[in-house]
Formats: C-alpha cells, structure tokens, sequence
C-alpha cells in the first residue's frame, strides 16, 4: 500500500471553526431527512390512479416503456418435458367465470372492426396447427409452477385469419363473455411465438376452472393476463381496460 | 486548537444516507410482496423452527393484503437503490477509496483478531486506519449484497428477458429465495452496525455526518466503524 493512500489528511482548526462545521454538517444533514421524508408523505398523499398512488403508477408505465424497450420476440421462455408439467394445477380465481358455458353455444367473438365481427366455434380454432409448451407458469403473487398446456399460437391463429392489419395496432384486448374479467396486452408480447390460444391442458381439454372452452396462455407474462375463458378478441392503439391494472397493478405485468 | 482528520468524503456519506430510507422502503414493499405467497421457513420435515413471517408480526407491521401497493412501491424505489448503489460503486472506484475498503491478504486473519478484541476475549488491538479488517470484510460483503439483490431481483422481475441472470441463480424459484436470503442479511447486517456504532461513540458516529473526526491526543487516530 502506498504512502498516500494509507493516510486520510488531517487538519487543525480553531475550537469555533469547528463548532461551526459540525453545526452546518448536522443542520443540511437534518434538512435533507426532512426532504426525504417529506417525499416519502407526499408521495403517500397524491391521488391514486387505477389503484396505485399517482407518482408510483406514473413509474410503474415508466418501466413498463424500459421494458417493453428491450422485450425481445426471440427471447424464449425455457420449455420442459412434459414428464415435469405437475398434475394439480393450481386455481387462483374464478372472475370472469360465473357463469355457465357450454361449448355449442360458446363463440369466440373477434372484433375486425366496429361492426365487423367474426364468430369461431371451438372446432374452428381446433382445425388449425397445434402447438403444445410445458413451462413455468409464474404468478405475481410470487410462485411457480412447470404445467402443460396445448392450443394454436395467437400468432398463427392471426395469420390464418388475415388479421394483418389489427396485428399493426398496439394492443390486444380480451373479455370474459360474462365481462367480468377483462385483460389488454401489448401486442409484441401477443405475438410472441410461445403466446398460444389455449384449450387444453395435460393433453385433455381445459377444466371450467382453468378456462373452458378456450384461454389465454401467455408465457412472458405473469398469470393475471392468461385470461380464462375467452369470450372476446379486439384490437385498439390504445391500452385496453385491464381488470388487475384498475387494482394497482403494473398494467405491462410482462418478463 | 483541534486536529481533526477527514474520514468520509462527502458523496460516500450522502451514498449511505440515501440508501438508509431507500434501502429501508426496499424491505418494506418487499415484505408486502413476499406476503402473498411467504413459504420459506426453517425446519426440517414437518418441524418448522422459524417460519417467515409469523401471523403477529405481519398483523403489528399492517402487512397482509398489501401485494399490489408493494410492488408499486418496490419498482419505484428498485431504480434509487440501484443507481444509488452504482454511483457508490463508481465513486469508491475513482477516488481510491476502494482502498480503506477492500479486505487485502492480512485482511481474513485480522478480521477474526477483531472479533476477538470486541468480544473481550483479546486486549490485543488489531491495527486500524480507516476501517479495520473486520468492517473491510464486511462493508465489502455488504456491496456484494447489493448486487446480489439488484441480479436476483432482475432475475425475478424479467426472467425471459434476463435469462442469463435467472440461470446463474439456479432458476426463477432459486433467485427469489436467494432475494429473500440477502434482506435477511441487510437486516442483520443494520443489527450488527448499530450495535457497533454504539459502542464505538459520538465521536466515529458524527464522522458520518460532519465527514471528520476529532483526534484526541491521547487516542489512537481513527477509531472503530
């Protein structure tokens, strides 16, 4: 170690030069916690937007441009055998899945355009190629679980149906047919190859608590935007209402 | 007359202030999220010796059904903590300081004579310039804490798009038990230094506020934290 830094200079300084060094040190010292705190209450004050305070929700879109920044379509989320996709799926909620449904009734409504709505069965979305993911779905209350899920990537479903000109738009929105549970979803993270329409999980069709007849699965995303039990699809430049983003929650939920 | 020695430059004690609330606010919305879903625990088979966080303490700290408010805050303040905890970084780098804090070989061998001397089961004092071995191994374990959080919490807030740091945790599950390991740390890490900057004295203690400390005569130069 060198001389020079194996010292810390030193000075000497009258009694009242120093008194009033330590008083000026404690005086910003003391002013700057009154700063900090007085932050941290205003903060609290402000007026809450979809159930977040103002300056948190204003940080939380912040992150999600950031993210949505560096969110990259060849980024794959890592996909595992099927032998280690668990058996008893959890169940986290039931919005949006009140009522009953039945799958010859049941439509899959897809908003084109105002006035122009096309209607698929469970068939129809059946006849298109099928893709099957095994991976880690994650919930933002903080567990995981490896499960199996089958149905056609949103990406070849949007192809096949010519719905180039909605897959230009930002957003992708979807609703529960009973409109009790709604999500909007940015639309490279619909396109992702991994994003499927899903209608079975473990190789069976879904169970009505996990979203019969037809779900959202979407692996770069936490759980609150697999909506269950798609009722209808449309396309918007702007965020489309999303029922955990009005409950404080981070509108982007994405990884 | 006084002689009085400079011991902390001013961005380093405006580094450890700031973190001081952040870090604190970091814990805290931290608890609010580990809530919704608090299955670590210490214990074997079916004994639990410690669960974390017993019913009493959530209910004392209002903790319980507060997910959505702690992550809002948590991904507010994660972006203080961590250009704050950079710049820290940056700046011991560039201005040397790195070297009153990095453990050298001596370093290890030190350290436990420190430990001894402040258990009272050594009079031996070890040598001291501005921080002996013990708080160099231990303010460096601290920056090592800190990027340890800031790649775990990456690892769980974007693991697609930050594979590689999710990988190099051993997964998704692993990087939020390792998170969740290295607040435990913080708060033991605040136990251990409080304790210390207690019993080292006014003196040491107002040297993180003004910057400089009064030499006594009589005193060794620099004394403990």
């Amino acid at each position: 170690m060198s001389r020079s830094s194996s010292s810390l200079p030193e000075e000497s300084i009258s009694n009242k030069g120093f008194v009033a060094k330590t008083f000026i040190a404690f005086l910003v010292f003391g002013a700057l916690m009154i700063v900090g705190w007085s932050t941290f209450k205003w903060i609290n004050m402000q007026p809450q937007e979809a159930g977040a305070l103002k300056p948190l929700r204003k940080t939380l879109d912040f992150n999600e441009k950031v993210f949505s920044g560096i969110f990259n379509a060849n980024h794959l989320v890592k996909e595992y055998p099927v032998s280690q996709a668990v058996k008893r799926v959890r169940v986290n909620g039931m919005d949006g899945l009140r009522d009953s449904v039945n799958e010859a009734s049941w439509r899959l409504k897809v908003v084109r355009a105002a006035g122009d709505t096309l209607q698929l069965t469970l068939n129809d979305i059946k006849q298109l190629p099928k893709k099957d993911i095994v991976f880690d779905f994650k919930c933002i209350e903080g567990w995981d679980q490896v499960t199996h899920w089958g149905g056609v990537p949103l990406k070849t479903f949007m192809e096949h149906y010519h719905l180039d000109k909605q897959s230009k738009m930002n957003y992708l929105g979807l609703v529960t047919p009973d409109k009790g549970y709604y999500v909007g979803i940015d639309m490279p993270s619909a396109l992702h190859p991994q994003t499927l329409l899903c209608y079975e999980m473990n190789g069976k069709p879904l169970p009505v608590n996990q979203g019969f007849p037809l779900r959202l699965i979407i692996p770069v995303k936490y759980g609150i935007k697999h909506l269950k039990r798609i009722g209808t699809m449309f396309f918007s430049n702007n965020k489309p209402a999303d029922y955990w983003a009005e409950r404080g929650y981070d509108y982007y939920a994405g990884h | 007359m006084k002689k009085i020695v400079h011991k902390h430059p001013l961005a380093i004690r405006w580094f450890h202030w700031f973190n001081f609330p952040v870090l604190t606010c970091m814990i805290w919305s931290g608890l609010l999220i580990y809530w919704a879903n608090d299955v670590y625990k210490i214990g074997w088979n079916n004994k639990t010796l410690i669960k974390f966080f017993p019913e009493d303490f959530y209910k004392a700290l209002h903790i319980p059904y507060h997910l959505a408010e702690g992550m809002s805050w948590h991904f507010a303040f994660m972006w203080l903590f961590a250009i704050n905890g950079l710049l820290y970084i940056l700046f011991t780098i560039f201005s040397g300081q790195w070297r009153f804090l990095l453990p050298n070989k001596k370093s290890f061998r030190e350290a436990w004579m420190v430990l001894l001397h402040d258990l009272h089961l050594s009079k031996y004092t070890p040598p001291q310039l501005k921080y002996n071995a013990a708080q160099r191994i231990a303010y460096t374990a601290i920056v090592i804490m800190g990027i340890g959080s800031l790649l775990t919490g990456l690892a769980i807030y974007k693991p697609v798009q930050f594979s590689r740091i999710a990988w190099l945790c051993g997964g998704y599950a692993a990087a939020r038990a390792e998170h969740f390991i290295l607040t435990i740390g913080y708060v033991l890490f605040f136990l251990i230094h409080i304790v210390q900057v207690i019993k080292t004295g006014w003196n040491n203690f107002q040297a993180m506020i003004t910057g400089f400390e009064i030499i006594k005569p009589t005193v060794q130069k620099a004394s403990h934290e």
